[in-house]
């Protein structure tokens, strides 16, 4: 059995209790530990990535236990992909938060960053309802944990908000779980997806329900209105770096709606039939629509980019729902696509926030770095936008694309064209408010002087804008990958069968001692 | 037995949710904490209502309890210890560093958050 499949969990669940435990006081080995743990983790997920690209399907059994009854792990496109993004994020958000010295304004930092990301990596990886449950909740734990990092009011505030949002939203989690074990008295996903299709069609209450709870538990994850209200105000108070990193976190909840809504409730299950392949479309709509309007609307930048980041989860949901392989195959593009230019965003505000007051959408005299700074936000703001010629403009055609043939087609062209305008408007504003009215303001006498960001701090933001151009550059190749993605998602039958059907000790009783 | 043990999780659910919407941190806690109790005592009856029978293989049984909603049991119940002791910890915090313990905005910026927060 190939162990390297659990090395994305082990390897930060290790690191962590050794950074607390052996390295606290260090700010510097604390440093390079967590750097060389992200950097083995990008190497992993990649190794991963390259086994899995020719479509076979990676099981790994805990304590080689066989699946319904022992605990899986299961590697395929989607999931290698995802964590090779989230471990390529993790690096440049580790460089940035170590430039701006953000991990040095509370403790803990790189501890919390190492568990943080064996939630993300357990989530994706996960075989199994249960174990996604548990990993969503260490995912949440340190979350809670980074959110509140350096303290201060607001943000403790702000923290209690987002904690208890998501007690809620786990809470509901279990509902849904006890249901779906009530119903087919399973949880891993595999088998779920084989027993949910036995069940008759005069006996779908209970089923019915389960799924709803299970899709709202998500749709929290992913924001999608109206379950979105937990987001602006933890986003935009959470430290810059945190925040970053928190874009991959509503991916998660786009993933695991992909998962389970292909594999376990496909689009054409009778069952469930009326369900999500109604109302998640309008509902995604909905929250791109008040996402970019949110742009417009917001007071401050890092609440306009909370609302860019709802805004975008909208785009991706809109794919999502549409359940076709083209849908899905834009959608993952865009989530690429979505993550990377949200943690531009987020990090750019913490440029603008080291040379500036506050972060007010009001004229203030020029921040440090002005030309380079208001660079970057152009370039981020180009590619939330969706506007030629990066990657956010692409992902945007695939997704009109894909939704041609839809019944709303005429709704999703119209909310999808009109709120890019909004948000282009809405950006533009930002932005020239920031960079171009600063010059026309002049500094106080006593006015603090603000430090130049560091080096490495810029480093990482153009190492994230670099790999939004080599998105935009290698789309081709991007989407074709996406698009084999997608009809595997769409042909499960190969994942199940290797989840059920691989024997694992005791499953056969043989002669051999064991 | 049935009826009992469904009329418990309701009447705990309701008043978790009740005591959630009186937006101060310590109502809220306890909701979640009443919320956390209907939903163990509700993976509790996924496994089917059984009195008396043992969850283990074992010689002259018939009848047997589902182990496995015991075991998720567990598990909710450690999480959702150290999940409430975590948001006592932070709601204390809060607390402490601004004398208010709402959960909400407060009034005095609500226009700076009336673009979609609640």
């Amino acid at each position: 059995m190939n162990h390297w499949i659990i090395a994305p969990i082990v390897l930060p669940a290790l690191l962590a209790p050794f950074i607390v435990l052996a390295a606290r006081y260090h700010i510097g080995i604390q440093r390079t530990l967590s750097i060389a743990g992200v950097l083995a983790l990008i190497g992993i997920a990649a190794g991963l990535a390259f086994q899995v690209s020719d479509g076979t399907i990676v099981l790994y059994q805990l304590s080689d236990w066989a699946a319904p009854f022992g605990i899986v792990l299961v590697a395929d496109r989607l999931s290698t992909l995802m964590i090779l993004l989230t471990a390529v994020l993790a690096l440049f958000v580790l460089l940035y938060a170590i430039g701006s010295g953000w991990d040095n304004r509370g403790r803990h930092f790189h501890a919390l960053f190492q568990f943080q990301l064996m939630g993300i990596m357990g989530a994706f990886l996960t075989g199994d309802l249960f174990n996604l449950f548990v990993f969503f909740e260490v995912l949440l734990i340190a979350s809670y944990g980074l959110m509140i990092h350096a303290g201060g009011n607001e943000r403790l505030r702000a923290g209690v908000q987002y904690v208890l949002f998501n007690l809620i939203g786990s809470t509901l989690f279990l509902f849904a779980l006890g249901s779906i074990y009530a119903e087919t008295g399973t949880l891993n996903m595999a088998d779920l997806a084989n027993r949910v299709a036995m069940i008759g069609p005069e006996d779908t209450v209970g089923i019915r329900i389960a799924a709803v709870l299970l899709l709202l538990v998500f749709a929290i994850k992913a924001a999608l209105v109206p379950l979105h209200f937990w987001l602006p105000s933890s986003y935009a108070e959470a430290p810059a770096p945190v925040a970053a990193l928190f874009a991959i976190m509503t991916k998660v909840g786009a993933y695991a709606i992909i998962r389970v809504y292909t594999m376990i409730f496909p689009p054409d299950l009778d069952v469930t039939a009326g369900l999500h392949d109604l109302w998640l479309l309008p509902a995604a709509l909905l929250s791109l629509a008040i996402g970019m309007v949110g742009v417009l609307a917001a007071k401050r930048l890092d609440r306009l980019i909370a609302f860019s980041v709802i805004g975008s989860m909208g785009m991706v949901m809109v794919s999502i729902s549409l359940f076709t392989p083209e849908g899905i195959a834009a959608a993952l593009y865009y989530i690429v696509h979505s993550t990377l230019a949200g943690a531009v965003l987020f990090l750019i505000s913490d440029l603008v926030r080291t040379g500036r007051a506050d972060l007010n959408l009001t004229p203030q005299p020029p921040v440090v770095g002005n030309a380079l700074t208001a660079g970057l936000f152009f370039t981020g703001a180009i590619a939330m936008a969706g506007l030629p010629p990066l990657s956010g403009f692409l992902g945007k055609l695939l997704i009109l694309n894909a939704a041609y043939d839809a019944d709303l087609m005429v709704w999703i062209w119209v909310i999808v064209l009109t709120s890019s305008l909004i948000s282009i408007v809405g950006f533009a504003r930002a932005g020239s408010v920031l960079f171009w009215k600063a010059h026309s303001i002049e500094a106080l006498e006593d006015a603090p002087v603000h430090q130049r960001p560091a080096a490495l701090s810029y480093v990482a933001v153009g190492g994230l804008i670099s790999l939004l151009v080599a998105h935009t550059v290698f789309a081709g190749q991007m989407h074709t990958y996406t698009t084999t993605m997608a009809s595997q998602l769409f042909a499960p039958e190969p994942y199940i069968s290797t989840v059920i059907e691989t024997p694992g000790k005791l499953s056969i009783p043989s002669k051999e001692d064991h | 037995m049935e009826f009992l043990v469904a009329s418990a999780i309701g009447v705990m659910t309701a008043g978790g949710i009740y005591l959630m919407l009186r937006l101060r941190t310590f109502p809220v806690i306890l909701g979640i904490s009443l919320l956390t109790y209907a939903v163990n005592v509700f993976l509790f009856s996924s496994g089917r209502l059984t009195v008396g029978a043992p969850p283990i293989l074992s010689d002259g049984v018939s009848v047997y309890t589902d182990p496995l909603p015991q075991a998720l049991v567990l598990t909710a119940i450690v999480i959702s210890f150290g999940m409430t002791a975590v948001v006592v910890m932070i709601g204390l915090g809060a607390f402490l560093g601004s004398d208010d313990d709402h959960v909400d905005d407060p009034i005095d910026d609500a226009d700076d958050k009336a673009e979609g927060t609640s």
